[in-house]
């Protein structure tokens, strides 16, 4: 294992450390010209959007994005009288498939977000600046919305040979991070990379690779993991930043409401779980009916995410429907099975077991109290 | 005397790359590319179930979402000496066909699109001029005068609200900038309309694979399954309950058709047209960003099986010197050919110049302590300065991509596809007015894109109603179960996978030590492309095209981004690393 690895958090003033709807209150923030930015509401009004619209708009979004219905006039008022929130969005170690999967956001567009909800003020995939002139762009939207933007994190950040493995304009992750921080109101931390530090951070973990939440102590981070995350969850997540709302977060940092349940709680396969009915093989005639996918190694029943509630691709199918288990991508050590297994070997479930019982062989299978093994623990 | 200029974070592309670069008397006259991040992923490979590996090199590029998984695959399968069925192996043509017409639509709006289109500009376009402009170039139905006063009047109020997010501080009303107003407001609305269209063509992975980005797959075949056809023995009762949690329905499989279909006509009535009509513009370009003047293509989509090498849409071969009438053959197995040199990166390996199927990589950075201005003080960069390797054929840089795709495939006679893509190219050629040897530039690298995905968008409705032929005619079969019964007992076996992807040729070569793996290597595209220096000190073919790109102004140096993402670099593909060896990493040297 490289050595030296830093591990302190960054800290930061202990300020902002709670967000609240009266934050919002702030001043409008001036841009580098003077002006004040508008609202997203003054905005959508000349795009020729009626009021109704827009509330009906905001009802939506209060619904998808599980709060009560009375919170609807606050995410309007939000929307009406405030600048859109400047969102930094670094990429570190990563694949840049979380920046793909808010691309495909299909009830709210991706131009919807940019042009619309907030201001993305940097992104080094799709930013048109370059070098110097990006991370300007960069300083000057931090500098003039020091306490109030959000950082958004996609890849994991090294932590050996002093953070040398990942440098971005002439600068470690690390001290970008610590730098960026700073200001910000929130952190997000966009899939299992940002979160736990993915594939990476599997064993050995050559480059030392962590999650923002282990490096990042004094802010609030939420924790939006998957590989990538569904686009649905992580545009939901935007707009609660751009209406100044907050996802309620259970332990790990996550939203409630995409984390809450298993994909295996709301699987349409499940029936054929509890009944017994499992596919033993890949286009076995169990696979052709649909069968539950638990013997070949399904992480279902141990991964907290919404795939089988919202699907992917617009509601288009999800792993599970399209026949292949469930990989656990929304987990920490998704990538390192217990015992050094396959990823197909089946997870341990033996507290209650399915009707004809576990996959012969699998050790896992003496294993106690196999739900929920990660949740909250961690 | 010559100023140095460094552009970091290079913008618009994937990973982290950065390009220091000397200008003298408004051209560049020296550059070097660096890789500035690694993961590690080969080594972390290591001693794991081969079945598994397409799952964690899958992660290596979430742009070119699926090229890895589908290159371990081949890796795994040719190890074990095996062919997928029929069935699979077009599934899996078909979903690697719609990344690359994804891929390349992408790029050229949201990625390469902004170094040519001034966007503010925009708002001086007279809309009516802006549709008529269009209608005489495609009978895209939405070219109205109303559609451009709406896209108009949504950009105003967006730069009105004085919040430019992701276009800040671009290099807008640059001198290099050659559109008129209407153009520009064209690839505005296109670059909006784009990014709708994408979303919808990634769903046939999503049918087929449950998810985009990162589609699944599956070592032996494809992990979903059709339900038998009425009237056969197996068939399943189509009712409202299984419909449900079936794997492939009826309806999924025509709503592919619809897709394909609509990706058919955005290619043909928006990128294509756009692509000629703004390139027309930019011919200056075709003067400049020439690559060292070789080519490699590994092939792929094949019509028949991976193993058919003579039947590939996308036909392997090289081309040296420029020289299109020899078309030379690779052999990825033959260890005098493919070999990455390390005399210019960042590890301590025993040896320089292995074949990646003995590769030895161990990390040690030596560069510059963070933060640094430049990669190196003296500007002669005779050491080390990248995370990627050197991989060279016959000691030769070469250049990969659809360029080097378009023109092995217009040099190679015997290629299934040698007519079509002569068809185009020369059709492309004639429209800009331009001869053969101009593709070898920043402009023809664009123009090879555009080529290759109005060809491919149609391999893949081919691919898709073979796939229909076979399920009619009675085959459903998507996965060959003996090939896991066949890994089970691999005791010593070694393969390699290879594939087309969007940015080139990409090579994984796997080591199989009972029924684990001892070792594992990737070469990708971005590694040949945007390689350091060599051990002959034979620049990377990146490098090798930026030197004569003319700078108007230093300060904002346009032209060499547009250089640059020609190539379409992706960088978390390009730096990796591997221990054949199997020891821990010990060689890491930690900075002072």
């Amino acid at each position: 294992m490289p050595e030296n690895h830093r591990n302190h958090p960054i800290t930061t003033s202990p300020a902002d450390q709670q967000i609240h709807h009266q934050d919002q209150a702030t001043e409008p923030a001036t841009d580098d010209r003077g002006m004040h930015p508008e609202s997203a509401w003054a905005h959508l009004q000349k795009r020729g959007i009626s009021r109704r619209r827009f509330l009906e708009f905001c009802t939506a979004m209060t619904v998808m994005i599980g709060l009560e219905t009375s919170s609807t006039l606050s995410i309007a008022e939000a929307l009406t009288t405030q600048p859109r929130p400047v969102v930094i969005w670094r990429n570190f170690q990563e694949c840049t498939c979380c920046s793909e999967s808010l691309l495909r956001s299909e009830k709210t567009p991706f131009s919807d977000i940019i042009l619309n909800l907030i201001s993305l003020d940097f992104h080094e995939v799709l930013q048109a600046a370059a070098g110097i002139d990006a991370e300007r762009a960069a300083h000057q939207a931090m500098a003039a919305n020091a306490g109030r933007y959000i950082l958004a994190i996609e890849g994991s950040i090294p932590t050996g040979a002093n953070g040398t493995y990942c440098c971005v304009g002439g600068r470690t992750a690390l001290d970008i991070l610590q730098e960026d921080v700073r200001g910000a109101k929130a952190v997000i931390a966009w899939g299992n990379c940002a979160a736990y530090g993915c594939v990476q951070s599997a064993k050995p973990n050559p480059t030392g690779a962590k999650g923002v939440g282990e490096l990042v102590k004094d802010k609030p981070v939420i924790n939006v993991p998957g590989c990538p995350p569904i686009a649905e969850v992580m545009a939901a997540v935007v707009i609660q930043i751009a209406t100044g709302t907050f996802p309620k977060l259970d332990q790990q940092g996550r939203p409630v409401e995409f984390y809450g349940k298993t994909v295996h709680a709301t699987c349409p396969r499940h029936d054929h779980y509890e009944e017994g009915r499992f596919v033993e093989s890949f286009d076995d005639d169990g696979a052709r009916q649909g069968y539950c996918l638990y013997k070949l190694g399904c992480k279902g029943p141990v991964t907290y995410n919404a795939c089988s509630r919202l699907r992917w691709n617009g509601g288009t199918s999800f792993p599970i429907q399209s026949g292949h288990p469930c990989l656990g991508c929304a987990e920490k050590n998704c990538w390192d099975p217990a015992d050094g297994q396959s990823l197909y070997a089946p997870v341990a479930m033996t507290s209650r077991s399915p009707k004809g019982g576990s996959s012969s062989g699998s050790k896992a299978s003496s294993r106690k109290n196999w739900s929920p093994i990660r949740s909250h623990s961690s | 005397m010559a100023n140095r200029i460094v552009i970091d974070p290079v913008t618009r592309i994937e990973g982290h790359l950065r390009v220091e670069a000397k200008i003298d008397q408004g051209r560049i006259v020296d550059a070097v590319s660096a890789g500035t991040m690694i993961r590690g992923i080969e080594l972390i490979l290591q001693d794991r179930d081969p079945r598994d590996a397409w799952a964690l090199v899958q992660r290596i590029c979430g742009v070119c979402t699926t090229v890895h998984a589908l290159t371990s695959l081949r890796a795994v399968e040719n190890a074990l000496q095996v062919t997928v069925p029929r069935n699979a192996e077009i599934i899996r043509n078909i979903l690697h066909s719609s990344l690359l017409v994804h891929d390349h639509v992408v790029h050229f709006y949201h990625l390469h699109a902004p170094d040519w289109v001034d966007i503010p500009r925009a708002l001086q376009a007279d809309p009516n001029a802006t549709a008529a402009l269009a209608q005489r170039i495609s009978r895209w139905p939405k070219s109205s005068a109303g559609y451009f006063r709406d896209v108009q009047a949504k950009l105003k109020t967006f730069i009105d609200s004085g919040q430019l997010g992701i276009f800040s501080n671009g290099y807008w009303g640059h001198s290099a900038y050659r559109l008129p107003a209407e153009v520009n407001l064209l690839a505005v609305a296109h670059y909006l309309e784009a990014l709708d269209w994408q979303r919808s063509i990634v769903k046939i992975h999503a049918i087929f694979g449950g998810k985009n980005p990162h589609p699944n797959y599956v070592v032996g075949g494809m992990a979903c399954s059709f339900a038998a056809p009425a009237g056969t023995d197996n068939e399943i009762e189509e009712n409202e309950e299984n419909e449900a949690s079936q794997t492939i329905t009826q309806e999924q499989l025509a709503y592919v058709g619809t897709i394909i279909n609509e990706a058919i006509e955005f290619v043909e009535q928006v990128y294509k047209p756009d692509l000629l009509l703004i390139g027309s513009y930019y011919k200056e370009a075709a003067t400049y960003g020439a690559g060292p003047g070789h080519y490699l293509a590994y092939g792929d989509l094949p019509t028949g099986s991976i193993n058919d090498i003579n039947s590939y849409l996308l036909p392997r071969g090289i081309i040296t010197h420029g020289n299109l009438n020899a078309v030379l053959d690779v052999n990825l197995n033959d260890t005098s050919q493919i070999r990455e040199y390390t005399e210019h990166s960042w590890y301590a390996n025993s040896r320089s110049g292995l074949h990646p199927s003995s590769g030895e990589t161990r990390l040690a950075y030596g560069g510059p302590t963070p933060p640094y201005e430049t990669l190196d003080p003296s500007g002669e960069f005779n050491g080390k300065y990248s995370w990627l390797k050197s991989p060279r054929w016959r000691d030769l840089p070469m250049e990969v991509g659809p360029l080097a795709r378009m023109l092995v495939a217009y040099a190679k006679k015997s290629a299934p596809s040698h007519a079509a893509v002569r068809d185009s190219v020369d059709s492309v050629l004639r429209k800009l007015n331009l001869a053969p040897k101009d593709l070898a530039s920043t402009l023809g690298r664009m123009a090879a894109r555009g080529i290759e995905t109005g060809l491919a968008v149609h391999w893949l409705k081919d691919y898709y109603d073979q796939l229909l032929r076979n399920i009619k005619g009675g085959d459903i079969t998507t996965f060959d179960p003996t090939i896991w019964e066949k890994l089970k007992t691999a005791k010593s076996n070694s393969g390699v996978g290879w594939c087309e992807a969007p940015r080139g040729a990409l090579g994984h070569w796997v080591q199989i030590k009972n029924s684990k793996i001892s070792n594992y290597q990737c070469v990708v595209p971005t590694t040949w492309n945007g390689s350091p220096r060599d051990h002959k000190n034979q620049k990377g073919a990146l490098e090798t095209a930026l030197i004569g790109t003319p700078i108007a102004n230093e300060k904002k140096p346009l032209e060499l981004l547009r250089t640059i993402h020609s190539f379409d670099p992706c960088l978390a593909c390009a730096a990796h690393l591997t221990d054949t060896t199997g020891q821990t990493v010990t060689a890491i040297t930690v900075t002072p």
